[in-house]
């Protein structure tokens, strides 16, 4: 029997925008776009929407050099890879606003994938999240607020015991989209899954 | 169908724990409930694929893809490979690995960076690869300087670089740092320091590769990474109502 241990995480450190978004960090030329900047690259169906959101530590402060990304399915409930559309990608990555720390991801509202028992999940988007500070990378999922029928029918949401932290999964609409604060720590902390 | 046949669970004794006080940033940036558990479904179980079309010929030599046409990186010239497999012992192919380091003074090039030592004109410190059907992966670089930096009064970084690894899922993506062997620094640094076991570090520090070296031109370590791997089984252990 051969088995390896997993390669042990550590942090992204305050310079993952180098690696991983260099275009954004003022690294230009090296490769002509930054990946993950855009998941529509075609005709797609579905609504468009656009994720917004700051990932704010215990003090209340927004991180600014965090890096986020998001993978979801299309609007028909299907990955990139396994039928997804051509023009969608499912994949997302966010350095956040220079400034703000604020992120953005211009998407579509995913339709529903199936559980592992072929139950439909309700929508949700996949977020993963790293940055100096953060030992090893924090999985969470973006429901829809406004999804109430199919939040009630989720596997996932029905097996979180304490309901009250629920909202913390839950996107508000706004204008254009969705809004999704991540709060690593504290009053309202994010529902974080170890998958 | 199966289609039970999720990750196997991640060892989380084996990873540094959220929060680790020597290491400062950690205290406001942990959480403090516990993550909850949940078997991995479609939705981890899939993830991004790269094709060999995102790369340019020179994304892997960190030496001269940033630099003056004609011009190289200062610094010991070294080459890093390795394979990424995952816990079952399997290559993962295809699969897209980024890397990022600080150059040979230790300097970064970014904004928010203070450190005193000079920023090198031919180097930009990013560079990727797309692992072989084998697993193998390959760059060039310099080799990068220790650095201090602000945690507690004169710490130090070891010398490492920075790797971003996907797999096949979601549930894969990982960050970790490589560091090289004999570096008194790693067992002195509180980064390095919030991994739990010795032999949980030893399997990040490279091993220098003499007979893989270039005579009179680069030296060579050997790095393997190691993902989390799929159970495979023909047996369906279905839960009612999960």
């Amino acid at each position: 029997m051969n088995r390896f241990k997993e390669s042990p995480s550590q942090t992204a450190g305050p310079y993952v925008h180098i690696g991983c978004t260099p275009n954004f960090s003022g690294i230009e030329g090296v490769y002509p776009e930054d990946l993950g900047k855009k998941m529509i690259t075609d005709d797609v169906s579905g609504q468009r929407i656009a994720i917004r959101g700051t990932v704010i530590d215990g003090a209340g402060t927004a991180l600014r050099d965090a890096l986020i990304e998001i993978w979801q399915a299309d609007a028909q409930g299907k990955f990139a890879g396994q039928g997804g559309e051509a023009g969608f990608t499912g994949w997302g990555r966010s350095p956040g606003d220079m400034a703000t720390g604020e992120f953005v991801f211009d998407t579509v509202k995913p339709g529903r994938v199936p559980w592992h028992n072929g139950q439909l999940q309700a929508p949700h988007v996949t977020f993963w999240i790293v940055a100096r500070g953060i030992n090893l990378g924090l999985h969470t999922r973006m429901y829809f607020a406004d999804e109430e029928a199919a939040n009630a029918e989720d596997p996932i949401l029905n097996r979180i015991e304490h309901k009250s932290r629920i909202p913390t999964l839950m996107a508000q609409p706004e204008d254009g989209g969705y809004r999704f604060d991540i709060r690593l720590q504290g009053e309202g902390e994010t529902i974080f899954f170890d998958i | 169908m199966s289609n039970r046949n999720g990750f196997a669970a991640r060892d989380r004794a084996w990873h540094p724990p959220a929060l680790a006080p020597l290491y400062k940033t950690s205290v406001t940036r942990s959480p403090r409930f516990a993550p909850i558990g949940a078997a991995t479904s479609l939705s981890e179980d899939t993830g991004p694929v790269f094709g060999h079309d995102i790369l340019g010929p020179r994304d892997n030599d960190m030496i001269t893809n940033f630099a003056t046409p004609g011009e190289m990186a200062i610094g010991p010239r070294i080459i890093v490979q390795g394979r990424v497999i995952d816990e079952f012992g399997r290559p993962v192919p295809h699969t897209l690995v980024e890397v990022w380091q600080a150059n040979a003074g230790g300097r970064y090039r970014h904004k928010k960076e203070g450190y005193l030592a000079p920023l090198d004109p031919n180097f930009g410190g990013c560079g990727r690869c797309i692992t072989d059907e084998t697993g193998r992966y390959e760059f060039r670089t310099v080799k990068p300087g220790p650095y201090p930096w602000p945690n507690g009064p004169d710490d130090w970084r070891p010398a490492h670089i920075h790797f971003s690894v996907f797999g096949q899922s979601f549930a894969q993506r990982l960050i970790t740092q490589m560091y090289f062997e004999g570096d008194p620094l790693i067992w002195q640094c509180p980064i390095v320091g919030t991994i739990p076991s010795r032999e949980a570090i030893e399997t990040l520090v490279a091993r220098l590769d003499r007979p893989g070296s270039l005579p009179m031109d680069a030296l060579c370590y050997q790095f393997d990474i190691v993902l989390r791997g799929k159970r495979q089984t023909m047996f369906e252990n279905r839960m009612e109502g999960m």
